[in-house]
């Protein structure tokens, strides 16, 4: 039987969804899931992780691993891996996933699967590549294997409604870092996380400026309770903060309803959504690329179509 | 300071990509290859160090056939000093590759190794990240500001959810993500002087790098196609099939 390693993300004292995904992918590769929760005063989410239908959580509560820092995570997620005997060795692809988990790999001679979006019968992975336009089928030759799991592909687990048990582990005494954590200026926003959302609303360029973000778009994106997104040429174009790009550059995202404003439909920003349950997009130039995936099309000046949407969108939710 | 630079050889983002009915690839002809764009960003920053700094030394890599020498030539044309050319037939995979620029950072000793956070191509964003394991440096990955004092650098990275700063002494890895600089367009006198630069190469065997792949790909498919589905006339049909038909309202 395999066994199968999950680096849990936290953040404000909670599991990220993203790792809940994660563990769904390491359910599919069979065998006992084991969860390992770095950090400081980490009690919390540990308990949480217990929760989430795992055989057990090991957790290294240290001064050394307060902040997040790619080496010194590396060394304790590869000594987890060791001490557990893993099989396999998976994380959310997330920032801090894409990040850690090469280092994760080198550390255990083991090859990296990155953004898995399935696992077949056979136990070969599914990950995309050249912006999703060419989907590969992969196996890992290592005896150890290693992999990161895109955020949208998995139907993220839930609480199990039983606890597994917690195991306290001690980082080598010896391992530092030769990094130093400056600060986090996290991006303040009562908005759901793009990566997250139910629905997302993006602007482009057609938008023409930051001004018409604010004024015009994020109506709409707050009448929907959504999350704002925005294309590469619109972040480019300085419009936007580029932690708000949607796209083969930027985030991937597959909400239930993703709503393009502006937007032509360039094949790297395409990569970002098209996994989306239902597309809309408003554009006044009906040749747009963007026209040819979408469920519903409105072929519209966006400065007149998005406040009368926004109209209706408030009076259905008003009742 | 010296800082070496790999680049990869990509098809140009704005190609449209065909996979290949028998599944072992791309179609590769009538693309036109580019240096991948976050390469490209990785060397206009290190310029501009050197630029900065008034001394210095940019050193090119990349891995690849003998088609590779277009991009480097690129890139010696923006203003890199010289380039070197690991030949192989096989594309590497990024374990392979970090393996061989471990190699090359033995041989160059240089204080800063600047890569593009992925390739467009095989979209890995695995190979800086190897690379400083396998030597045990520091790492800045996602990069979208650099600051270099003496030997300390600190570098503004894009993460989920906000931007964080982390700092290290060199040497390290730094991987540009795509708002670090506006990459420079190579000029006519760089093209002229970029023909007489060095431009190295060293088959991978002499590395001692094998080139078997640790994660091997076994097909490659097109993603699921999207139908189009249908146009509406007006704002209030959209919003009304979104609420009764899509029920997403």
């Amino acid at each position: 039987m395999s066994k199968n390693l999950v680096y849990i993300e936290h953040a404000h004292g909670k599991v990220q969804k993203a790792s809940q995904v994660a563990l769904a992918a390491a359910n599919q590769l069979g065998g006992e899931v084991t969860a390992v929760v770095l950090g400081q005063g980490i009690d919390a989410v540990a308990t949480e992780a217990a929760g989430l239908g795992v055989a057990k959580v090991v957790a290294i509560d240290d001064a050394r691993l307060e902040n997040y820092l790619a080496d010194i995570h590396a060394k304790a997620v590869a000594q987890v891996a060791q001490a557990e005997g893993a099989d396999n060795v998976v994380a959310a692809a997330t920032a801090t996933g894409k990040d850690l988990f090469p280092r994760v790999a080198h550390l255990l001679d083991a090859g990296m699967a990155s953004e898995i979006t399935a696992v077949n019968d056979d136990g070969s992975l599914v990950r995309p590549s050249y912006a999703g336009n060419a989907m590969a089928t992969v196996t890992i030759e290592t005896p150890t294997k290693v992999v990161t799991v895109r955020g949208t592909a998995f139907e993220a687990v839930q609480p199990a409604g039983s606890e597994a048990p917690v195991e306290k582990a001690e980082l080598a005494a010896e391992v530092t870092s030769k990094m130093r954590f400056v600060e986090f200026a996290e991006t303040k926003s009562d908005r759901p996380q793009l990566t997250e959302a139910h629905i997302v609303v993006s602007g482009g360029r057609g938008l023409k400026s930051g001004e018409n973000f604010t004024e015009v778009l994020e109506p709409l994106v707050d009448a929907l309770g959504a999350a704002m997104g925005a294309s590469r040429a619109a972040v480019d174009a300085g419009f936007v903060p580029n932690d708000l790009q949607v796209g083969q550059t930027g985030k991937v995202v597959a909400p239930q309803l993703y709503v393009a404003v502006g937007i032509s439909g360039a094949i790297q920003h395409l990569a970002g959504m098209k996994d989306s349950k239902v597309i809309v997009a408003i554009n006044k130039d009906p040749d747009a690329p963007i026209f040819s995936i979408t469920d519903y099309g409105l072929v519209a000046d966006l400065f007149k179509a998005v406040p009368e949407m926004t109209e209706e969108v408030k009076k259905i939710k008003a009742g | 300071m010296k800082i070496l630079v790999p680049i990869k050889r990509v098809p140009d983002p704005q190609t449209n990509i065909v996979v290949k009915p028998d599944g072992t690839g791309i179609v590769e002809d009538n693309v036109k290859f580019v240096i991948n764009p976050f390469c490209e960003i990785a060397l206009e920053e290190a310029l501009r160090i050197k630029e900065a700094q008034g001394e210095g030394e940019v050193v090119l890599v990349s891995i690849g056939t003998s088609d590779a020498t277009e991009q480097l030539r690129t890139g010696l044309a923006m203003g890199a000093d010289r380039a070197i050319l690991v030949v192989t037939e096989t594309m590497l995979d990024p374990a392979r590759a970090a393996e061989a620029l471990e190699k090359l950072v033995g041989q160059e000793s240089p204080e800063l190794v600047f890569l593009g956070k992925q390739a467009i191509d095989d979209d890995a964003n695995q190979t800086g990240q190897l690379l400083a394991a396998a030597l045990d440096w520091p790492q800045a990955t996602f990069a979208s500001k650099v600051e270099i004092s003496g030997q300390d650098v600190t570098v503004t990275r894009e993460v989920d959810g906000g931007l964080e700063t982390i700092a290290f002494t060199l040497p390290g890895i730094i991987t540009s993500d795509l708002r670090l600089n506006e990459p420079r367009y190579a000029s006519l006198p760089g093209i002229m002087k970029a023909r007489k630069k060095e431009l190295k190469e060293i088959p991978l065997a002499e590395l001692g790098v094998p080139a078997e792949p640790r994660v091997k790909q076994l097909k490659v498919e097109p993603p699921a196609k999207r139908e189009a589905g249908k146009i509406v006339e007006t704002v209030q049909e959209l919003v009304e099939l979104l609420h009764s038909e899509a029920k997403l309202i």
